[in-house]
């Protein structure tokens, strides 16, 4: 499903160039739990953002479901996102003045489906993440956990290929994060492509795969043990 | 993202800055108001003076010594000629043969009496009995002059309507003597109300015979104004379709009576209503011009205000469109949406503008009694400037929007 091929990313910064990765290679199947972990200035946001396609490699190439994207104008990358990604973010950026109903909507709006079948959607995403109670509340009326439900929940409306989870416990006391990394074991069980990034040894072990990136290289790359998968408590 | 989305989008946004938004569209309103308020008041001043023009006879000519002033120069270079006299008036008559009538008008300013009662400044108009057919006067009670009148010199008045309010009030005028100019005169006849023209009251006047007005106000003949002491000739001509040739002859006439060379141009003037109507026109056209001229302005002003405010909107949702870029809006979307809000904005303006425009034509035209309509084209040209004076104004602050880069906007706190 993701196919990147020595990617490499390199910023000028007042005159000085920064090399973020370089000639990074990784492949992720469909249905693949995995974690990319670093510690900050690691590169590992360079990477979530080249994967989540909000932004272009300097060189190399990235293929997403046969497409290659690394040579894709701003709004071809867009449609992509709209597409296949569902992003989830530590702060989770939400639309403070919408409802949770109406931020969910919001991909299908640029999305193009129509008005009606978009309310039903908006509620089964809803309903999914276990929110059905809470539709029309807006995000500075909710909880911590509550919100990053509703950005799963919109993450989830446009049935993306990717779910990539930025720091999704970052913002969270450690019982809400633990319920939170339950629903992401659930999606992934239930089939979805989930690929988290974080620092955070205890949330990455929720990934069957573990990619540790570092000095804009990847270090390792490998199977996490099952037996350290006893949900929820990993916290 | 339809259209009318992006229409509720930006009612919420204009909406969770009132105060803002208010102020914002402030300039767009006065320049909508002021287009949609001067163009009825406009069309409703030329309507007034139409009809009153047509109160005169649209095809009676006047021929005067100085013709229509339109400037100081022009009145120093006509006050010189030769004045026109009765005679010119009644050989007019007896040689055109495309006139139907004639009447001499001589005027005069006098206060008029009559017991205690004085009206000032009345104005005294002697002429021939003909006048009535030509001007097209009512006498809604006695009689008009007749020949005898003329021929005798009798000191006999018709009263213009405010003449007899003030003089007599609910007494009844005829047969009684009031003194004008210090003359002794008898009320034959009143005349039906006119209304004021140009603030200029029509009623405070009174007709007389001219022979009459010729032995009483001979020495006291206004020595001043475009007509000083000539005699006004009105020309009626046969109909319609004589009007040009009336015009033609009573020019031919004149010029060898008043014995003008041939190279020389008329010295004398001939003006028809049609010749006011389109100098008011041209007047009303300028004022015209130069109301777009403030409007535009305003606009602009208002244009301006609406741009800077969009800036601020944009800057301070980038966070917002991090957010909505990261979910998929292409960047036409995002121009879609602050494009839209600028219109809105601007529209909310232009509308109520165009409202209140309307009030205040209607509270104007009731006021000064001016027949001011709202056109349909007035209400499409207020609703589109002002749409587009928000698409070109906001047109800049929303591809800025549009060009953010997703990532930095996300990271913006």
């Amino acid at each position: 499903m993701i196919k990147m091929e020595n990617l490499s990313k390199t910023y000028k910064m007042d005159g000085v160039t920064v090399e973020a990765l370089k000639r990074v290679s990784l492949d992720i199947k469909a249905g693949e739990y995995v974690s990319i972990m670093g510690p900050s200035g690691s590169g590992k946001s360079t990477l979530m953002n080249l994967v989540g396609c909000l932004d272009t490699p300097t060189t190399g190439s990235y293929h997403l479901d046969d497409q290659l994207v690394s040579e894709m104008d701003d709004d071809q990358l867009a449609v992509v996102r709209n597409k296949k990604i569902g992003f989830v973010f530590q702060t989770f950026n939400l639309l403070p003045r919408s409802s949770a109903l109406q931020n969910v909507e919001l991909p299908m709006q640029y999305a193009g489906v129509d008005v009606k079948i978009r309310k039903s959607r908006a509620v089964a995403s809803l309903e999914s993440v276990g929110l059905s109670h809470r539709i029309h509340h807006k995000p500075t009326e909710m909880s911590g956990g509550e919100r990053q439900r509703v950005s799963i929940a919109r993450a989830l409306v446009n049935n993306p290929a990717i779910l990539l989870a930025d720091e999704p416990t970052g913002n969270l006391d450690s019982k809400t994060g633990v319920e939170i990394m339950a629903l992401f074991d659930r999606l992934h069980q239930e089939g979805k492509t989930v690929i988290l990034v974080t620092h955070d040894q205890r949330v990455g072990e929720h990934a069957r795969r573990m990619v540790r990136i570092l000095d804009g290289e990847i270090v390792s790359d490998q199977q996490v043990k099952k037996n350290n998968l006893d949900n929820g408590s990993k916290l | 993202m339809n259209i009318w989305e992006s229409v509720r989008l930006a009612f919420g946004a204009i909406w969770a800055h009132k105060l803002r938004s208010g102020l914002t569209t402030l300039g767009i309103l006065i320049g909508v108001l002021t287009v949609i308020g001067m163009l009825a008041l406009i069309d409703g001043f030329n309507k007034m003076i139409a009809k009153q023009l047509s109160s005169l006879g649209t095809t009676t000519l006047y021929v005067q010594k100085q013709g229509l002033v339109m400037s100081h120069d022009d009145w120093l270079n006509t006050r010189g000629r030769k004045n026109l006299t009765i005679e010119d008036a009644y050989a007019i008559r007896d040689n055109c043969p495309s006139v139907l009538r004639v009447a001499p008008i001589l005027d005069n300013m006098a206060n008029v009496k009559y017991g205690k009662q004085e009206v000032l400044g009345t104005e005294v108009n002697g002429t021939t009995p003909d006048y009535q057919f030509i001007a097209d006067y009512e006498i809604i009670d006695g009689r008009a002059m007749s020949n005898v009148d003329m021929v005798h010199s009798r000191a006999v008045a018709m009263l213009g309507s405010t003449v007899v309010e003030k003089l007599f009030g609910q007494q009844d005028p005829l047969g009684k003597e009031v003194i004008i100019g210090g003359n002794r005169f008898e009320v034959i006849g009143l005349l039906a109300k006119k209304g004021s023209f140009l603030g200029n009251d029509q009623d405070n006047m009174i007709i007389i015979p001219i022979s009459t007005f010729q032995k009483m106000f001979s020495g006291q003949v206004r020595t001043r104004g475009p007509r000083s002491g000539s005699v006004t000739i009105a020309v009626q001509p046969l109909d319609v379709a004589h009007v040009e040739k009336a015009r033609d002859e009573v020019t031919e006439l004149l010029r060898r009576r008043r014995k003008v060379p041939p190279s020389k141009p008329d010295d004398f003037g001939i003006v028809t209503a049609d010749q006011i109507m389109g100098i008011f026109k041209k007047i009303t056209a300028g004022v015209f011009g130069l109301m777009i001229g403030v409007t535009l302005l305003s606009l602009l002003v208002g244009g301006i205000g609406i741009m800077n405010i969009m800036l601020v909107s944009v800057n301070e949702r980038i966070k917002e469109i991090g957010i909505r870029k990261a979910i998929g809006a292409r960047k036409k979307d995002i121009m879609q949406q602050f494009i839209i809000e600028a219109v809105t904005l601007s529209l909310v303006g232009g509308v109520t503008g165009m409202i209140l425009g309307f009030i205040l034509a209607g509270l104007v035209s009731l006021v000064i009694k001016l027949p001011a309509t709202v056109s349909w084209w007035s209400v499409l040209l207020g609703f589109g400037f002002s749409a587009a004076v928000g698409i070109f104004f906001g047109w800049y602050p929303a591809q800025r929007a549009a060009e953010l880069d997703p990532i930095e906007a996300l990271r913006y706190e």
